[in-house]
């Protein structure tokens, strides 16, 4: 087996798994499991990092995503202590009647692929690695990573200000 | 480090596909769920279907831009989770419940 069907094949199984369990966040009904299978969907976006060559890409987005980001959401709905009976639910002619506009969607955005753009990899296969991606974003992005820095900051205050019970 | 695969032969109509996909399932949870931590949960995901594409594209084009954004994205998603789960609370403390259509008080 060549290294192309088997990427080929890498990326089959990724994307079923991804599509698969994105589905499974919308359609479970306990809270509990949405966050779970996000947490699977994410790797399984990470898998595709790999295959794109973005390493450190993929270290980052399973530490933050997968890490960071899906633990507070388990936290928060763990503390709210939402399950299956408390959630509310939609008719079921509702949910298909908004079913309808996504999956439009869906025709409409892969009608605008289908016009078969060719596209060969160009430059060099060792842009993910870490030494050119911090070169890029510190050389050309300094003041976008400064100010994100700002934004951060001011929405852990917010968090914090928001959190208490009473501002005195 | 060495890159683990040296060269992808995949049309790039493959990723663009996926990702539309993936964007179009974030948007169908946004319509048809109440819970309001799910909805942000599908926010998430249409973030991450637009993250896979600007790595796929920064991938076919040689240009590292496209990665850099990607860390944009996280942040700005992170500072996003942060604040709204933060009002989730609030809300939840002051009306208990976290359904969406309950959450009607800046309707016009």
């Amino acid at each position: 087996m060549n290294a192309d069907l088997l990427t080929e094949y890498a990326f089959y199984g990724l994307s079923f798994l991804a599509i698969a369990c994105a589905l499974m966040v919308v359609l479970s009904r306990n809270p509990v499991h949405s966050v779970l299978y996000l947490i699977m969907t994410f790797f399984c976006i990470g898998g595709h990092y790999l295959l794109l060559n973005a390493q450190f890409l993929f270290a980052v987005h399973i530490m933050v995503y997968a890490g960071a980001i899906m633990v507070l959401f388990l936290y928060v709905i763990m503390m709210l202590n939402l399950n299956k009976e408390s959630e509310p639910r939609r008719e079921f002619m509702t949910k298909l009647l908004f079913a309808l506009p996504a999956g439009l969607l869906v025709l409409v955005l892969s009608g605008a692929v289908g016009a078969n753009a060719e596209m060969t990899i160009q430059g060099g296969q060792q842009i993910g690695l870490v030494e050119n991606l911090g070169d890029v974003l510190f050389k050309q992005f300094l003041l976008p990573f400064e100010i994100s820095s700002v934004l951060f900051l001011a929405g852990m205050v917010g968090a914090v200000l928001l959190g208490k019970r009473e501002v005195k | 480090m060495e890159p683990v695969i040296a060269k992808i032969a995949l049309p790039v109509n493959w990723y663009i596909t996926l990702s539309v996909v993936l964007f179009c399932i974030g948007v169908l949870g946004v319509l048809i769920r109440r819970n309001a931590i799910i909805v942000f949960m599908c926010v998430e995901l249409m973030l991450n279907a637009v993250n896979l594409l600007m790595v796929a594209f920064s991938n076919y084009l040689g240009d590292a831009a496209g990665q850099v954004f990607v860390f944009f994205v996280l942040v700005v998603a992170a500072a996003e989770v942060a604040v709204g789960l933060a009002i989730l609370m609030m809300v939840y403390r002051s009306i208990g419940t976290t359904d969406i259509s309950f959450l009607n008080k800046l309707k016009w």
